[in-house]
């Protein structure tokens, strides 16, 4: 079987599943139950200076598909609501209890040296793996100076990684906003400030629903609403771009990353890794399910890494970077083209009406004399754009099959059509 | 409607005798099965038995059910059904939480998708063309149960269709059946008057007195029918029957257009002695008293019975026999399961009730007790031979305290005496229409199962209704213009 264990950024776990700084890493109890499960790490939710702070409620929402499946998830709550002495205290323990599971401590105090030279050396104390920053806590805190205030600013987040690096010996893993406009700007700052890692996203602004009834958005409390933080498997994209961004960043390249956001399987994690992760984070998943998830997200990525010959996440980590580019440097000359597999086709007629409406009329409807409907492909107008196979309700009944068109590579720069063309 | 008539298909050999107008009402249940015993069990208890057989959808098993629909483009099921009710477009406004415009989608295809939805065959219909109903799932969309669902839910401050102005035109429809109804609907809509003639005490047609009563249960028939007459304009009168007390040739004169929903009112014959000794009688008699009864436990109850035929309503009259308490029903069958009007839907609710399916067995002999009373038949046992069924010789005795005959229904011969309806051109013994349902007979239109058209379904009898309607409102309106 595969190997799971990981060293990441000087930290070790037995596996790479860690659970994000959050409500479920809120307190001793639940972290021990996540380790029993067999979860490999945890980071435990952010603490801040004391007095603790205070939570509303009502705190989350959802944004819902069909079946009421949760697409995706929001929330208002804040940082730890409890003190400083008896979180310190709790990690001390739980620390002592599981020595080989690596435990994280979040923290977000004012951007004041003052302050994090006090707090460092506390949290140093309890025996914990390394520390990470929440630069990126996008509600409430910010309207304090604090989380995503402090991860908008480049200049900031290189300051508070310093302190970090001088007040404490401990890894400092830097935690990302995604609210920012180009997210290699932080992950920079975060690198020259002496950052062990970066991990990201942290939560995206949202509101996720409004009660039509009430004119009021959710989650609602009393008869207001403020928006909120947004996860779940809906903002994996969104990190897996992110990821992917700092990945291949010359300037970041080789700065170790925990992927964050949507992971719910251990396929959404193998992404992750191969667009460069070391460790993932795991939160909406667990809250939806319970810890358990953990034990089929472990077995699963060892299944695969062994059919694929992988006997260590370092083996398959980063190993998509190379092939995430720029546009400009994409192949003009490849071409796919649509091809339905007839007897798949179920006749729904979605590809149809799909290309036909808004693609490129590039799917025929051809009645067949019992009433039926049969779909064909108009090669010369496919360009190969994916809607169809997309919207296709049936697995593999459309292929996009690369077509020999006998040109050579060539990109955007090297296009003649380009004005703007690399000089040959 | 449903498929009684596919049993008739069955047996298109068997001579047919429309009983003489003035017999049909006589030929009772009380008559013919008064020597038997009423079910043991009580009252209560046989209501109980006789709930509904496939019971609504929860609102959560609703949402889930149309989340499942993929919304097809040209989707087969609504080429499915003869009503083309837009499907997709209703399940995806149930999908929506927008039951109300579920319901208006519904009805404005098929104003009988109500009773539809409950008695509709969908399993040979919407739900087997379903692309979900492949072979890799299996599972069609349960379009049926949706499609009660956004009727039963949905709720009309006022009637959801709006009458055109007044055309000053009147049009008389015969029969207040599917047919009839759907069509007066719509011509009302379009601002005509509508007086429909109706031989029976009830509107409703098969609906009312012919379908089985755990598939229409509440008085639905009666209910779906307070709701269509809410568009106004619509006027019934009941105790008129064609070729009785009513003449085509008045009708055509005194109005401006004719349709006839008359359906087939005769119950076709088995052509054996003894015919109608007590204790044999058509399936549909029993089942219009069945249906009409407001206490199970006083209806006659044939502990042993043999219901002959192979469609659904030979299904619904062994199930409900056996419902009401019978120990011992054998539905008789002179061909195989294969060629079985009924559905495999139907056949497995009857063995789900104890139902005995006996096949290659053709009635031969009724057999009588001293008193003249059913106490058996005797039946040849049959055999195809080159595609022909033939007698192996061998015969056999079952024991049955009733008979109960749906070997399918014939059109009424009695109905259509006066000289006009003589003009009428016949397809078989049916009424020949055009696809504008029109007979031969300028300004006479026929739908429904009277005509030869489509099959013999309620929900193809609305969509005739509906489709004579719309043929008869562009004739009237063209001659309006042209005036």
């Amino acid at each position: 079987m595969a190997d799971l264990s990981i060293e990441f950024a000087g930290i070790k776990a037995p596996n790479p599943f860690w659970l994000a700084s959050a409500p479920p890493t809120d307190k001793a109890y639940n972290v021990i139950r996540a380790f029993e499960a067999g979860w490999g790490g945890v980071v435990w939710k952010t603490l801040g200076e004391d007095p603790a702070a205070v939570n509303v409620s009502s705190r989350y929402s959802a944004h819902f598909g069909a079946n009421r499946e949760v697409l995706g998830f929001n929330n208002i709550e804040l940082i730890t609501d409890r003190s400083l002495e008896i979180n310190l205290r709790e990690i001390t323990q739980v620390k002592k209890a599981w020595p080989d599971r690596a435990l994280i401590v979040s923290l977000m105090v004012p951007c004041v040296e003052e302050s994090w030279k006090t707090i460092l050396p506390l949290v140093e104390a309890t025996g914990c793996d390394g520390i990470e920053l929440n630069f990126g806590c996008p509600h409430g805190m910010p309207e304090r100076g604090m989380g995503a205030a402090v991860g908008q600013v480049p200049e900031y987040v290189e300051r508070v990684t310093r302190w970090c690096k001088s007040y404490c010996a401990l890894p400092v893993i830097v935690k990302l906003t995604p609210n920012i406009t180009d997210i290699r700007t932080a992950a920079r700052a975060a690198y020259r400030g002496g950052a062990d890692a970066v991990s990201l996203i942290n939560t995206i602004n949202s509101i996720t629903s409004v009660d039509l009834e009430r004119m009021v958005a959710n989650p609602i409390v009393g008869s207001q609403s403020t928006h909120g933080g947004y996860c779940g498997s809906a903002v994996k994209p969104i990190a897996l771009n992110m990821v992917a961004e700092i990945a291949r960043d010359p300037e970041t390249r080789g700065l170790p990353i925990c992927g964050i956001g949507g992971i719910g399987s251990w396929r959404d994690a193998a992404e992750f890794v191969a667009l460069g992760c070391g460790a993932v984070q795991v939160c909406t998943a667990a809250m939806l399910h319970g810890f358990r998830i953990v034990e089929q997200m472990q077995d699963g990525l060892s299944r695969w890494m062994d059919s694929q010959g992988y006997q260590s996440l370092a083996d398959f980590s980063g190993k998509a970077v190379g092939n995430t580019t720029d546009w400009k440097y994409l192949d003009i000359n490849y071409q796919v083209i649509a091809r339905i597999d007839q007897d798949a086709c179920i006749g729904c007629g979605r590809c149809h009406i799909a290309c036909e409406d808004t693609a490129h009329q590039a799917i025929a409807s051809l009645e067949q004399a019992d009433g039926t409907h049969k779909y064909e492909v108009i090669d010369a107008e496919c360009v190969g754009c994916n809607l169809c196979q997309i919207t296709c309700p049936v697995q593999d009944c459309i292929e996009m099959v690369a077509q020999d068109t006998g040109k050579p590579f060539l990109d955007w720069q090297h296009d003649p059509r380009n004005p703007y063309r690399v000089a040959s | 409607m449903l498929a009684i008539e596919r049993a008739a298909l069955t047996m298109k050999t068997t001579p047919v005798r429309g009983h003489p107008p003035q017999d049909r009402e006589a030929i009772t249940v009380i008559d013919t099965l008064s020597h038997l015993p009423r079910p043991p069990a009580a009252a209560a208890e046989l209501a109980d038995r006789f709930g509904d057989l496939a019971p609504p959808l929860t609102a959560r098993q609703a949402a889930l059910e149309s989340a499942r629909c993929l919304y097809c483009y040209d989707a087969p099921c609504v080429n499915a059904c003869p009503s083309e009710i837009d499907i997709p477009a209703f399940i995806r406004n149930i999908q929506q939480e927008n039951v109300q415009g579920a319901a208006q989608t519904i009805l404005s295809a098929n104003i009988l998708g109500g009773s539809c939805a409950r008695v509709c065959p969908t399993e040979i219909l919407c739900q087997q063309a379903c692309v979900r109903n492949n072979a890799q799932e299996c599972a069609p969309v349960l379009i049926g149960l949706l499609q009660r669902h956004a009727l039963d839910h949905a709720q009309f401050a006022e009637h959801p269709f709006q009458r055109a102005a007044a055309s000053g035109k009147r049009i008389a429809v015969v029969g207040a059946g599917p047919a009839g109804l759907s069509c007066a609907h719509r011509l009302a809509l379009h601002g005509h008057e509508v007086v429909i003639f109706e031989a029976r005490e009830k509107a409703g047609g098969l609906n009312e007195y012919g379908i089985a009563k755990y598939k229409l249960v509440d008085d639905f028939a009666q209910r779906e029918l307070e709701f269509l007459l809410q568009i106004g304009g619509i006027e019934i009168r009941h105790g008129h029957r064609l070729g009785e007390n009513l003449s085509l040739s008045e009708l055509h004169q005194q109005f401006d257009a004719l349709f006839l929903g008359i359906g087939l009112a005769a119950s076709k014959r088995l052509g054996l002695a003894h015919e109608d000794a007590p204790g044999l009688l058509a399936a549909t008699d029993y089942i219009r008293e069945l249906r009409q009864s407001d206490d199970l436990s006083q209806l006659p109850l044939a502990e042993r019975c043999i219901v002959l035929g192979a469609g659904n309503t030979a299904i619904d009259m062994a199930v409900q026999m056996s419902k009401l308490g019978a120990r011992d029903v054998n539905l008789v069958y002179r061909r195989g399961f294969a060629e079985m009007g009924a559905t495999g839907h139907e056949q497995a609710i009857a063995k789900a009730n104890q139902v005995r399916l006996l096949t290659w067995a053709q009635p031969q002999e009724v057999l009588l007790n001293d008193q003249g009373q059913v106490r058996g038949m005797r039946f040849a046992r049959t055999r195809l031979d080159s595609g022909r069924l033939q007698s192996t010789g061998e015969s056999f005795e079952l024991a049955a305290d009733a008979i109960f005959s749906a070997i399918g229904q014939a059109f009424d011969g009695q109905a259509l005496v006066d000289p006009l309806a003589g003009e009428l051109k016949r397809e078989g013994e049916r009424i020949w229409v055009d696809q504008n349902l029109q007979t031969s007979v300028p300004g006479i239109y026929a739908g429904g199962d009277c005509t030869a058209l489509g099959q013999d379904l309620t929900v193809q009898a609305v969509q005739h209704g509906k489709l004579a309607a719309e043929a008869i409102h562009t004739h009237l309106m063209r001659n309006a213009e042209a005036a």
